[in-house]
């Protein structure tokens, strides 16, 4: 960089600094900015938010290293990243990235020589009932055929901004095609916070634990005893934290409740600050959804206009509450609570030690409440229409609907809504997946099903789920879901713990030396035992989780693997013979000699 | 013995305080469970998982897992010993450890730990990372192939000496330790011979110049001992010459 560009780094980072402030917990959010503003974070930027924030450059560095979408070097202007979900690959995302790569020059990952554009991947975007996406300088671009890559090639050839692209490529569709308890009638008025205020923050928690509502972000812990604990914590200011991380692969309800219901999550939001005695919210966006940040500023500022957020909300004397917006850049650990916080305070998201759990200790060490953008929801509604109402549909323990995100080979993929119960066979039917080979329920981290499975009920007594509803049908090979879900897991690991970090990458190596056609019975086993290990051994939900997907390959779809295994006992990874193709190049040899005999 | 205030660790009765954990008690009580994070002089981090047991039907790591009255703790079982000997398994294969080659052979807590739990061979197959040296500090000398990431310096430079000198830096396979200077290098760092962070690794990854092989191989202190009779090099600093 010349020194008149370290000038100018410079000067944004300090109206950064001054538009938003210089606590800690800002770092990520400021690099964020930069990034979006050079395609990487510069050394002079590290320098100056050292300074400026009191934070070492080391803990800067680390969070550009850790977090997917920022970078020490510089991307290509048009940074285009792949969505890499399953869901994009089945519907042919790996010729398309081939062929945009091809028309441009580039290779994957490394920026063109011009500094134009850089062509890569990242996880699951969240735009699985539209794909295949990508994201470009973050924002998302659906539906992607050759056709609309030819035309994004020309752009960006062009040197066309992207507010002079066509507005359809970032068109993003809701796809609600079932609506029930929750989606069906949103009320959008005060109507909802005025109840609470003749209630009174007592009643309105007793309300919520009437409606037996647990936590809809895969976990299901009890969300009115969550609450509970938060607000008889002593604690001089207690947090509101929605959890809007929506990661976990296949899953993209939460878009979809953003942005149509945004509402009715800030009203919950609301809500659970006037129970719990909070002051501050933050919804902790997942980078993917950037191009939601926009249309949500504009409903806080409506709603703090209407007196609906900010100080004395509804005229009540002392209820204040309001709500900031902090992005996350490409973490899938985020998703976990304790995570999410720690990239709320603009570190990197490792999964913090429990107890304490964040409920008591969380935010800057006092209570939070972190919970899904659907609890947030279901809450605003138990509200309106009390607990009992909630209760009217669902299971013995799990009251009330799910919304479930349907993709993969259906018919009519997108959203739907269902009492907590419903058969996986119903929604097959429903979405048109009924000819379906296997369902992968709840993402990455659910579980496989085989159709002798689809008889079984979405509920957290038989098969729980955060939402994600993948379909894979008859002519699918189930191994490419497993190379799939393998990478993904050993990108996404956060490396703290060891079974986590070095078994996903002993795993993904052992998925792909079977897929080579190189693994043996042996190869099979040693899955068995590192998936083992991580299950028991692991330190959260990622790492116990990480292996399922392997597991239920090996016990419900055995011939995935068997049949691409070889008769011996154990066969390396590698080509002998190759191997010693350079010892035969150095020694001039080529004769029989030589050469190895394939065992 | 007051069993309100007691657990029962393989059978046998361990007393604890409020507050401690499953590993704080058991050390009291002289009872060894393998561990490479932990270091009582820190505040408990729960990453190396070495130190797994199962309490109430359940693996936790015991460094972080609190102690309970009545709590059925199983640590020496063949199960979890072979579920350890797999998770340091991992360590060796993860980096680069090759102990007959390694100064630190002998005293080094991964190897001390590896032989109690009955490890012979590392098994899984070797990442072999490429991972620099860093000599540039004049009295302390960092092999990266050798970090286990345990984060033991990283938590002394920042809680004992109040320096943030190490950080971990990354994610996932490409964690790394990172040093805090301009240049990134031990030597314009702020570290110092005499820091705790100097003291606390548990391999052969941060090791001090000069004296090396003072005390012959064959005569170190696992050489002499099994780790589960002298517990930590940290703790036998001053008795371990390298």
């Amino acid at each position: 960089m010349s020194i008149s560009s370290h000038e100018t780094v410079t000067k944004m980072v300090g109206g950064l600094l001054a538009a938003r402030g210089h606590e800690p917990e800002l770092l990520l959010q400021h690099l964020i900015a930069i990034q979006q503003a050079y395609s990487f974070v510069p050394e002079v930027a590290i320098d100056t938010l050292s300074a400026a924030m009191g934070v070492t450059r080391s803990r800067i560095r680390a969070a550009i290293d850790f977090y997917a979408f920022l970078h020490a070097e510089a991307r290509g202007d048009f940074d285009i990243l792949f969505s890499d979900n399953i869901t994009d690959r089945m519907a042919g995302s790996e010729a398309l990235r081939d062929q945009l790569c091809q028309r441009l020059g580039v290779t994957p990952e490394i920026p063109r020589a011009d500094g134009r554009v850089t062509v890569g991947l990242t996880s699951c975007t969240g735009l699985c009932d539209q794909g295949p996406a990508l994201l470009i300088n973050g924002l998302a671009v659906t539906a992607l055929t050759p056709l609309r890559l030819a035309a994004i090639a020309d752009l960006v050839e062009a040197g066309t901004p992207l507010d002079h692209w066509p507005a359809d490529f970032f068109a993003v569709q809701d796809n609600i095609r079932r609506a029930g308890l929750l989606l069906s009638n949103p009320e959008t008025t005060g109507a909802g916070l005025r109840r609470f205020l003749e209630l009174g923050p007592e009643a309105a928690l007793v309300e919520i634990e009437r409606s037996g509502l647990r936590g809809r972000g895969g976990a299901g812990f009890t969300t009115g005893l969550k609450w509970r604990i938060c607000r008889d914590t002593d604690g001089d200011e207690r947090y509101v934290v929605c959890n809007a991380d929506e990661g976990e692969p296949g899953t993209f309800k939460d878009r979809v409740l953003l942005t149509r219901y945004a509402d009715l999550v800030i009203k919950g939001m609301t809500l659970c600050a006037g129970i719990v005695g909070a002051r501050r919210g933050y919804l902790y966006l997942r980078g993917e959804y950037r191009y939601l940040v926009p249309h949500l500023e504009e409903v806080l500022a409506r709603r703090r206009g209407q007196g609906m957020l900010g100080r004395d909300i509804l005229g009540q004397a002392g209820f204040d509450f309001d709500i900031d917006i902090h992005l996350g850049a490409g973490a899938y650990v985020c998703g976990e609570e304790s995570a999410l916080i720690e990239s709320l305070e603009g570190r990197r998201g490792v999964v913090r030690k429990r107890p304490p759990y964040p409920v008591v200790s969380g935010f800057r060490g006092l209570p939070t409440v972190v919970n899904n953008v659907e609890t947030f929801l279901a809450a605003a509604r138990v509200i309106e229409h009390g607990g009992y109402w909630f209760r009217s549909e669902g299971t013995e323990q799990s009251a009330g609907s799910k919304i479930l995100s349907v993709s993969g080979d259906v018919a009519r993929p997108g959203i739907y809504e269902y009492p907590f119960g419903t058969p996986v066979n119903q929604v097959l039917a429903d979405c048109g997946g009924g000819d379906a080979q296997a369902v992968q329920v709840s993402g990455a981290a659910g579980v496989t099903l085989a159709p002798a499975e689809f008889h079984r009920a979405l509920s957290f007594e038989d098969l729980p789920t955060a939402g994600s509803f993948m379909v894979l049908g008859p002519d699918r090979d189930l191994m490419a879901m497993t190379r799939n879900l393998a990478h993904f897991f050993a990108h996404e690991s956060c490396g703290f713990c060891t079974p986590c970090r070095v078994g996903n990458r002993l795993l993904e190596a052992l998925v792909e030396k079977v897929a080579a056609g190189h693994a043996s019975a042996y190869d099979v086993e040693e899955m068995r035992h590192i998936g083992g290990l991580m299950r028991q051994a692991s330190y959260c939900g990622l790492g116990t989780t990480a292996a399922n997907h392997v597991m239920d390959i090996l016990d419900k779809f055995p011939d995935t693997f068997q049949r691409r295994l070889r008769a011996t006992d154990y066969t390396p990874a590698f080509d002998l013979d190759a191997a010693l193709s350079a010892a035969r190049a150095i020694t001039g040899r080529d004769d029989a000699g030589a050469h190895l005999e394939e065992a | 013995m007051n069993l309100l205030n007691s657990f029962r660790l393989d059978g046998r009765e361990v007393p604890f305080t409020q507050g401690q954990t499953i590993m704080d008690a058991a050390l009291a009580a002289g009872v060894y469970i393998p561990h490479l994070c932990h270091n009582p002089e820190l505040a408990p981090h729960g990453s190396c998982r070495v130190c797994v047991v199962r309490a109430g039907g359940r693996m936790v790591s015991s460094c972080t897992a609190p102690a309970a009255a009545g709590l059925a703790v199983d640590s020496d079982t063949p199960d979890i010993q072979a579920s350890r000997r797999a998770i340091l398994q991992m360590l060796f294969v993860e980096g680069n450890h090759v102990c007959p080659a390694c100064q630190k052979t002998g005293a080094c807590q991964l190897q001390a730990v590896a032989y109690y739990t009955g490890m012979l061979a590392p098994h899984f197959t070797h990442f072999f990372p490429r991972r620099a040296l860093d000599a540039s500090h004049p009295d302390f000398v960092i092999d990266f192939n050798r970090c286990i990431l345990c984060e033991l310096c990283v938590r002394a430079s920042r809680d004992l000496d109040g320096k943030n000198v190490f950080a971990i830096s990354g994610r996932g396979i490409d964690s790394k330790l990172v040093i805090e200077s301009p240049t990134g290098r031990l030597g314009d760092s702020a570290f110092a011979a005499s820091d705790r962070a100097a003291h606390v690794c548990p391999v052969g990854a941060i090791l001090p110049k000069r004296g090396a092989y003072a005390v012959p191989i064959g005569q170190r202190l696992y050489d002499r001992e099994s780790i589960s009779q002298v517990g930590d090099v940290a703790a036998n600093e001053g008795r371990t010459a390298l």
